[in-house]
This record gives C-alpha cells, sequence and structure tokens, in this order.
C-alpha cells in the first residue's frame, strides 16, 4: 500500500517533471506524509461514523418505540446528520460569565482528544494498524482514563451546579467501571500472553475448534464469557449511556456537565460520546469476539467481519437504550463494586487454575 | 433471591426478555402518520375553530342570548347586543379570542339554536394575537364558508344528541 501511494505522487509529480527535483527533499518528509495520511484514512470513516450513529440510533429507538423516526430530510431522512451538524456549527458558543473561560473551552477539547487517540493502536485487519506497539492494551487504558477529565474539567469550569453534580457522578461511575473493564481484560492477556491487540487477536484463530474451521468456537467470549459481559456492560457504563446515563440524567439533573456547552463546544462532547461509543464495540470485538477472524473456515478473514461485529455491538447499545430505565445512582454503584469486581476475581481464578490443568485450552 | 433468581441474574434472564421484547416491537409496522401527507380520521364532533351559522334564507341564527358568554370558562366571548330595525334583539358585537379559548365546546352545547358551533378546521395560523381575535364578521364568514361540513357533521351526530 506504502510503495502504491508513493508511486501515486511519482506520477503525479512526473506529470510536471519536477519528481526527480522534489524527491531530494520529499523522501525525508515521506514518513510524515505518510502517517498523516494513515491517520486520515482512520479518522475521516470514524467521523463520518460518529456522524451516522446519532442518525441510526434515532431510527433504531423509533423502530422499537413503533414509529418510523427521521425521514424528512433526504431519502430516509438520511441527510439529517448533516443538517444537525450545520446547526451546531452556526450556533454561537456561548460562555457563561461566571465560568473559568480556559478550563471551560479546554473541557470538550479534552473529552473528544482521547476518544481520537486511542485509535491509534486498534488493528482493523492483520496489520491494518496505525501504530502496531507490545504495550497497545496499556496505552488504551491510559488514554482511555483521560477521557474522564473532560467531563470533570468542563463540569468543574462551568460554575454551576448541574454540571457540577453531573461532573461527581461521572467521575465516580467512570472510576468504578474501569477497575472492572480493567480486570475483565486481566483474564484476556492471561489467556493470550500479550499486550498487542493484534496478538490478541490472531491467539483466538488458534485451538482445537480453530483448526476444524470453528473459529467462533475458539473465540474468547465463550471461556471468558462472564467477563465478555462485565466488559460489554463496564463498556456501556463507561461510555455514560443508557442506561447508566445517570451523568446525563436529563429528568434529574438536565444533562449534566454539557448543560452551559452550546454550538460547537456542545457538539464536541457529543462526538466524544459517539466516538468511544464505537471505540468500545471495536475493542470489545477485538478482545472477545476475535477481530477481523472469520467465524468459519470456509470464508475468509478481513475488516469486513470486524465491521459486522462492530455494528452488531453498536446495535446492541442502541437496543439498551430503547429497552432499560435508567439505574438508580447507588444501583450502579452496587453493580460495579460488589456484583462486576467479585465476578471478574473470581473468573480471573478460574482461568488460572484452567490454564495450570491438564485442560488448558491455550497452550 | 433464590439460588434460581440468583443464576437467571447472572446469565442476565430478565434483562434478555425485556431486549426480546423491544426486538420484537423492532420488526412491528410502524403507526407514524405522515401528518401533512396523512391525516387521522376527524370525529363529526371535533372541536376546531368557530363559525357563527345562518338560516337558509340568511337570517343569522344567533338571537344576542349570551349564554355562550355566560359559560365560557375561559371568558373568551364578548358579546353587546342592540334592538334591530325589525324590532327583534341581534348582536352588534360577537368577538371569540381564540388565544383564550381553550376549545371545551361549552358555547356549542349552551346555544339554543345552534348559532356559534366548532368546525373541523384546525390548520389556521395567526401572526399577531390580533389576528386571533375573531369578530362577528369574520365568525359569520366562516359560518358561510363551512356551512355543507357543518350541516353534514351535525346530521351525522343528529341522533346522539
Amino acid at each position: 500500500m506504502e510503495a502504491l501511494i508513493l508511486n501515486f505522487f511519482q506520477w503525479f509529480w512526473d506529470l510536471f517533471g519536477l519528481w526527480d527535483s522534489i524527491w531530494g527533499w520529499f523522501q525525508h518528509l515521506w514518513p510524515l506524509v505518510w502517517s498523516i495520511l494513515r491517520i486520515v484514512a482512520i479518522l475521516v470513516p470514524l467521523i463520518l461514523g460518529v456522524a451516522y450513529l446519532p442518525y441510526f440510533e434515532r431510527k433504531v429507538i423509533a423502530f422499537m418505540h413503533v414509529r418510523i423516526g427521521p425521514n424528512r430530510v433526504g431519502p430516509l431522512g438520511l441527510f439529517q446528520p448533516i443538517a444537525d451538524g450545520l446547526k451546531l456549527f452556526f450556533k454561537e458558543v456561548l460562555v457563561p460569565s461566571k465560568a473559568s473561560k480556559k478550563l471551560f473551552i479546554f473541557g470538550p477539547i479534552v473529552a473528544l482528544a482521547p476518544a481520537l487517540i486511542a485509535w491509534a493502536v486498534v488493528p482493523f485487519a492483520d496489520g491494518w494498524v496505525l501504530a502496531d506497539i507490545d504495550a497497545g492494551v496499556l496505552f488504551l487504558l491510559a488514554i482511555t482514563s483521560i477521557g474522564i477529565y473532560g467531563i470533570i474539567i468542563s463540569g468543574w469550569a462551568s460554575n454551576s451546579k448541574y454540571p457540577f453534580l453531573g461532573a461527581m457522578r461521572a467521575s465516580a461511575q467512570m472510576i468504578s467501571y474501569e477497575i472492572a473493564m480493567g480486570m475483565a481484560l486481566v483474564a484476556v492477556l492471561m489467556v493470550s500472553n500479550s499486550l498487542n491487540l493484534s496478538e490478541i487477536v490472531r491467539v483466538q484463530n488458534v485451538g482445537r475448534f480453530a483448526d476444524m474451521g470453528l473459529s467462533v468456537l475458539s473465540w474468547n467470549f465463550i471461556p471468558l464469557l462472564p467477563l465478555f459481559l462485565v466488559y460489554l456492560i463496564s463498556g456501556v457504563a463507561e461510555t455514560n449511556r443508557a442506561p447508566f446515563d445517570v451523568v446525563e440524567g436529563e429528568s434529574e439533573i438536565v444533562a449534566g456537565h454539557m448543560i452551559e456547552y452550546s454550538g460547537m463546544a456542545f457538539a464536541l462532547f457529543f462526538l466524544a460520546e459517539y466516538a468511544n461509543m464505537i471505540l468500545v464495540s471495536f475493542l470489545t470485538a477485538i478482545f472477545f469476539l476475535g477481530g477481523w477472524l472469520s467465524p468459519v473456515g470456509f470464508l475468509p478473514d478481513g475488516h469486513h467481519w470486524l465491521a459486522l461485529k462492530v455494528s452488531f455491538l453498536l446495535f446492541c447499545f442502541l437496543w439498551f437504550r430503547a429497552t432499560f430505565p435508567r439505574y438508580r445512582y447507588d444501583q450502579i454503584m452496587r453493580l460495579g463494586w460488589k456484583v462486576f469486581i467479585p465476578i471478574c476475581i473470581t473468573w480471573i481464578l478460574v482461568v488460572g487454575v484452567w490454564m495450570m490443568s491438564p485442560f488448558n485450552i491455550w497452550k | 433471591m433464590g439460588a434460581k433468581d440468583f443464576i437467571g441474574s447472572l446469565f442476565l434472564k430478565e434483562l434478555l426478555q425485556g431486549m426480546a421484547v423491544t426486538a420484537s416491537y423492532f420488526f412491528k409496522p410502524k403507526i407514524t402518520v405522515q401528518y401533512p401527507e396523512d391525516k387521522t380520521p376527524l370525529s363529526p364532533r371535533f372541536r376546531g375553530l368557530h363559525a357563527l351559522r345562518r338560516y337558509p334564507n340568511g337570517e343569522e341564527r344567533c338571537i344576542a342570548c349570551k349564554l355562550c358568554e355566560a359559560v365560557c370558562p375561559a371568558m373568551a366571548i364578548t358579546i353587546e347586543s342592540a334592538e334591530r330595525d325589525d324590532g327583534s334583539r341581534r348582536t352588534t358585537r360577537y368577538d371569540i379570542d381564540l388565544t383564550k379559548c381553550i376549545f371545551c365546546g361549552f358555547c356549542e352545547e349552551a346555544c339554543p339554536v345552534d348559532a356559534i358551533v366548532e368546525t373541523h378546521i384546525f390548520e389556521y395560523h395567526g401572526e399577531t394575537r390580533g389576528d386571533l381575535l375573531y369578530t362577528k364578521q369574520m365568525l359569520l364568514a366562516n359560518g358561510d364558508r363551512y356551512e355543507k361540513e357543518i350541516a353534514g357533521n351535525r346530521a351525522i351526530d343528529a341522533k346522539y344528541r
């Protein structure tokens, strides 16, 4: 791929007979250009996905309410995200006079940036990854934890009651579920013996069932089913989605940390929420559902399988929202600390014993 | 919580049942009415914009008894009356302030001569408050314009009155 694009550049500049003269300095610039091209190739589809996820959310929830959903802007309402985006873009960004201005602007940026940075280590197919680093999982845990600062900063900087309450709730909730998520990943790391995300996927293609051509049965979600569920539900909580959306809690605290925001500043929070949803879906698919692996041997592996798995998980996110009422705050804390963490510890022990026993399936 | 419930909750039994319900609704036919193109059917008793009716010979029905003004809970109706040249009592002013009206239909019920009625018209608007103060002339004009529909709806509903 790299050589192909380089050849394209050469062909393009050769049209003007300039290639030989610019290649001297361009070859030093090329690694940078190539990185930027790859970043764009990840971010543009991501931003498109983020734009269209709210549309699909509205459609799916409407269908589950026996309604039709947005269908006025363009065919099937497909231009709705563009209309919404334009609306937000042209709105004024209001800064409350008593707010801490620098932090107020800084908050949404901090919320969005980690949601985009984390994509650096996400493998889309074998070898299709921006940074194939061996500490990928650590990087992810570190980066995604920063996102909460955006919410805390904006809640504090708004200098207003409800944003502050929302920020407090967000920090307590995200810290609680971060632990359960991390714990769930411990067992994944134990069985895959690697922190590299591509390696975690490849390891899921090894085992008796994978040799029989049924790779789906050797994916992590079967031996680690409790942890898969814990990770998925914690992922919903981590992204502050229904039924764990006490952070927004529109019937209690209006919109939490987002109350004072308008226009593009609000849009950044919106982007961050949906980018995080997509990220969590990708990570769940990679850690537990075999990433880009094909479920059966006779179909080729590829990024389309990852896309399919991620679409299903995203649909689940919307499905949860249409089904479950919001958890009470103390129930959220109880679920995180007194249910998920014990389940994780138990299953880590089970997996540990399993790996030491003669029945070890991960050798 | 019994052992069975405990195992059930570990396997998300009730959550999955709930999700099965919403999933079944996902595929059901949708009930949304695409409003400007499709409209829901209206009852003959529908209470919309007001109208003052006339007799077939062109004489206005209203006899200025002011029962509607008295019964109006929102006090939206203002009537002034005087003796006409032929000696009958008639209104000189009959205003309905539609910004006050709550469309309860009491005026219609109170009227002994079926003069003030509420039509099936609900798609109207005013750009200032004054636009929604309907005078006698405007109400009579409504009556003239929609007399056929009004009479039709009354005929359908007659046996229940």
